[in-house]
């Protein structure tokens, strides 16, 4: 009831901008009365059009992310200072993580919602469109903000993306105020993008569309959105806390002025581990999208999957302390903390268990985005078993900090996050451009990167159980070997995102055969029952769900 | 795509991998795996890393085999029907019962462990760790012995100009040395930034945070040579503060105290002596060149035009041209609220007079000024 009522608002207020749209009127939008060139991107409002440019920003951010990381192995490819000095190669790996969870996964992840949300429940747009096209333009004047920083004297940040103080006020150069800057407008733009994902889920559904019927990547969405304004606020009030420790004289973190600098570190991580899970309840409702589609059954336990993603956003926020074991917190809270986390492993377990159930006689066929998929259960399995490990206290203390961490976290973000946005990407492609993408580049695409990301990230396992830390441009001899494989596998895996970038530039010019509203046999859900490409406006007419 | 080349592609990977491990397992290295350390506590930690490794394992093969069981057999292109169950409570109970019953399994001896980890009562020997940017020093709290531990490693083999030698960047000037077989109790702080203290054969990871001491323990069975590094991000030579730990035999490790009692007694009476002599520029200067490459160059650079932005330099700036005091000052009483920390502990005042009277004559600091250790007693301690 309430879904139709509202529907048809905000169907009054796009008819304002943009006069005639017919759903057969699809190859071409220029023709609108709409505005036309780059005051079309500029002004649109239209939940697609801001999914395109989310879309298009994070994989910019992530090229520009992996450049930083290209720079990082090629110092790390042998012993020695050979190509950056160490204060710069800080600044890499501090900007590189920035980017890469605030610029690519997270914008990805939020262009995915813009295109989809709408189109899974049935409904026109996002409900706030306007605020829509401001949450997605104020982001390139973060990130430019970010990236000129490197350029001002004294380079830009140099702390690490965790930004722990004092190494971030007293003894940070002058851009950390760029740094704190970007990062309110990055939380701005957030807050703004979950804001629009729960009016939207709340008010927007097609008649019939419950709940519990629900697609779960509309499921995780929803509460990923939650999860976003519950702890951005957080993140927002430690930045400031660090700007006004390093130039107001505050003493937040400052055990001379009665702070303490572990206090910076409950506040990140508070905003830091519901973050993780932003990065990866989305990818989760991606994977339970795909499988199904290309198992031809339903999915196993959808109410269990969506009580499962409930109860890991719930546990989010009681495991911060796990990244902190060294800090020399009391036994008592390293115990809670060590069940605690372990306490996460049982509902994503449960995740795991029901996606192999679904392909458990099905009739499943391996189709890009299923390849995928299936890649992302086995490496983001692995990933999460090593974070299994990492929740042991006393085998902590020998993990943290090393590049057995960094392992862990780029298996969970890198083989988790970015393999299930580009599974959703090939998934949903043909939807959006109504062609058939080139599944020849797709495939060189998807077994270079499945290869070199296993060169990059499984030896960096090894380096740093054998006792390599983290964030140190120069290493003793014995990982030396390591590194150079790691090295090699990392500049492979960047070359492997080009075949990616030459495949999406191929589909926006629409070529390729053209494909059926349906596109993947066995695809169900509302989305492929509009035409390919999706039209400019879809649901102006909610459908109604049996 | 065709299933029969998923497989051998899949096939294909498999053997890079394992040609992987196999490598390095060969060529008989320690590289792979964490190290099971040299006391009972880290024995016990390695003992848990294993437990959960194969834990890990076996819960990975028996997920991994369904799936891929179902890969083979039940893909459409072999003529397979989709069934349509996507519901069943016992399996669901069963899959959440049981993974819940292995934490158990896996937490409750990483529990005991934990505290016994953090038992640090009734220690033999305690060493007061600190860490600084971007070396550490160590103050053996029973006995009048303290002093900095930095790099060893020389500038030329780091920058690729000599060959770097077997210990390269895990080499220390002074090791810090401990009896085996006593319970030491490290308590570890910090000068500026959070630093970390990380030996991985005692499995002691604990970060030093400033304005705050953090304990922990061990007890070393076996004597030799011990390698760590610095484990929190402390700025630009993050990478270059290693520890080592040399573990003797009681008795030597006493002879050994007694030895750094004399030396530090030596040094006292060395510095009185030296206060009432004067040094010529060239002995100034020698030794302030000396001393300015190990201790000052890290920030304010060999050239002495430091990091634009971060460190300032010291060549043309009016401190070092105009302001003897105020030079001696700085060093001394470091600057509050920026990394310039004080050096009165580390360096002696005879070491103090060479490096200022270096930074006030190198690099076209043509001041002529010479400063001598007793100009530095006078700003320390008011006295000429």
């Amino acid at each position: 009831m309430v879904s139709t009522t509202d529907t048809t608002h905000s169907g009054d207020r796009d008819a304002d901008t943009q006069d005639h749209v017919a759903s057969d009127h699809i190859d071409d939008h220029h023709h609108h009365e709409a505005p036309y060139g780059i005051s079309r991107w500029l002004l649109t409002t239209n939940h697609k059009d801001i999914g395109t440019l989310y879309l298009w920003f994070a994989f910019i951010m992530f090229l520009v992310g992996g450049a930083m990381a290209m720079v990082i192995r090629a110092e790390l490819f042998q012993p020695g200072l050979q190509i950056v000095e160490p204060n710069f190669f800080n600044q890499m790996t501090t900007v590189h993580g920035l980017i890469m969870v605030f610029g690519a996964v997270m914008p990805a992840f939020t262009g995915l919602a813009n295109w989809m949300i709408p189109m899974m429940i049935g409904a026109p747009d996002m409900a706030l469109p306007r605020m829509n096209n401001w949450s997605f333009w104020i982001l390139p004047f973060a990130f430019l903000i970010l990236l000129s920083s490197l350029f001002m004297e004294g380079g830009g940040p140099a702390f690490g993306w965790t930004f722990y103080a004092p190494l971030s006020t007293t003894y940070s150069s002058d851009s950390t105020a760029l740094f704190v800057f970007s990062v309110h407008i990055m939380g701005i733009s957030s807050i703004m993008g979950a804001i629009n994902v729960i009016v939207t889920i709340f008010n927007m559904r097609a008649p019939g569309m419950t709940y519990m019927k629900m697609p779960l990547f509309v499921w995780t969405w929803l509460i990923t959105a939650f999860l976003l304004i519950a702890v951005m606020p957080v993140l927002a009030a430690a930045v400031t806390m660090v700007l006004t420790d390093k130039f107001f004289g505050t003493s937040f973190f400052d055990a001379a002025g009665g702070g303490d600098p572990v206090l910076f570190q409950h506040i990140f991580w508070f905003f830091g581990h519901p973050e993780v899970y932003i990065m990866i309840l989305p990818a989760f409702g991606i994977i339970s999208q795909i499988v199904p589609t290309f198992s031809r059954k339903k999915l196993f336990g959808y109410a269990s999957m969506v009580y499962a993603t409930g109860a890991i956003a719930l546990l989010s926020f009681i495991v911060w302390g796990h990244h902190m074991f060294t800090t020399g917190m009391p036994v008592e809270y390293e115990i809670f903390f060590m069940f605690a986390t372990m306490l996460v492993s049982v509902p994503t377990g449960v995740k795991v268990f029901n996606w192999v159930a679904t392909m458990w006689r099905g009739s499943i066929s391996f189709e890009i985005p299923m390849m995928f998929a299936i890649a992302f259960i086995v490496l983001f399995t692995i990933g999460g078993l090593s974070g299994l490990m990492l929740a042991i206290v006393p085998a902590d203390f020998q993990y943290h900090d090393t590049y057995f961490v960094v392992a862990h976290f780029h298996y969970v973000l890198v083989t988790g996050a970015i393999f299930s946005i580009m599974a959703a990407v090939y998934y949903w492609l043909p939807k959006w451009t109504g062609k058939m993408f080139d599944i020849t580049l797709a495939k060189w695409h998807f077994w270079c990167s499945l290869v070199s990301v296993n060169v990059l990230f499984f030896p960096m396992h090894f380096v740093g159980l054998a006792g390599m830390p983290r964030r140190i441009p120069d290493y003793a001899l014995q990982f030396a070997d390591f590194n150079k494989w790691i090295s090699v596998g990392g500049f492979a895996f960047g070359l492997s995102q080009l075949i990616f970038l030459a495949l999406i530039i191929k589909a926006c010019r629409h070529q390729g055969e053209s494909v059926s509203s349906q596109v993947w046999d066995g695809a169900e859900g509302l989305e492929w029952e509009i035409p390919s490409p999706a039209p400019y406006h879809t649901f102006e007419t909610p459908p109604i769900v049996r | 795509m065709k299933f029969s080349s998923f497989i051998s592609y899949m096939s294909v990977l498999l053997i890079v991998c394992l040609s992987f491990a196999a490598q390095a397992i060969d060529t008989g290295r320690s590289n792979l795996n964490m190290r099971p350390g040299v006391s009972d506590i880290s024995n016990q930690v390695y003992g848990l890393h294993m437990l959960m490794f194969y834990v890990c394992i076996a819960i990975a093969v028996v997920v991994f085999t369904f799936m891929f069981y179902s890969m083979v057999v039940h893909r459409k292109s072999k003529g397979a029907k989709a069934a349509n169950f996507h519901e069943n409570l016992t399996v669901e109970v069963v899959w959440t019962i049981v993974p819940f019953a292995i934490l158990i399994f896996m937490a409750v001896p990483a529990a005991y462990t934990l505290i016994d980890m953090e038992d640090v009562s009734k220690p033999d020997v305690t060493v007061l760790v600190t860490g600084s940017q971007w070396k550490w020093h160590y103050k053996y709290m029973d006995n009048d012995v303290e002093y900095f531990s930095v790099l060893a490693t020389e500038q030329g083999q780091i920058r690729n100009q000599l060959t770097k030698t077997q210990n390269y960047l895990l080499e220390v000037d002074r090791p810090l040395v401990i009896p085996t077989g006593k319970k030491i109790r490290f308590l570890i702080t910090s000068d500026d930034v959070i630093h970390s203290w990380w030996m991985p054969d005692f499995a002691i990871k604990k970060d030093a945070n400033p304005g705050f001491i953090n304990e922990a323990w061990t007890n070393v069975n076996t004597p030799g040579v011990y390698r760590g590094q610095c484990a929190e991000l402390c700025g630009k030579d993050h990478g270059f503060m290693p520890i080592v730990v040399v573990a003797k035999e009681p008795a030597q490790y006493d002879a050994w105290v007694a030895e750094q009692e004399a030396i530090a007694q030596r040094a006292r009476d060395e510095e009185q002596r030296l206060l009432s002599m004067n040094m010529s520029m060239d002995e100034l200067m020698s030794q302030g060149e000396k001393v300015y490459g190990a201790v000052c160059a890290a920030c304010h650079m060999p050239n002495g035009e430091g990091l634009p932005g971060v460190f300032p330099a010291l060549k043309g700036s009016a401190l070092a041209l105009e302001d003897i005091p105020g030079h001696i000052r700085i060093i001394v009483e470091g600057s509050p609220g920026t990394s310039m920390a004080s050096f009165a502990k580390q360096l002696t005042m005879s070491e103090i007079a060479a490096v200022v009277t270096y930074e006030r004559n190198a690099w076209g600091n043509d001041t002529g000024d010479i400063v001598q250790a007793k100009d530095i007693n006078a700003i320390m301690y008011g006295k000429e």
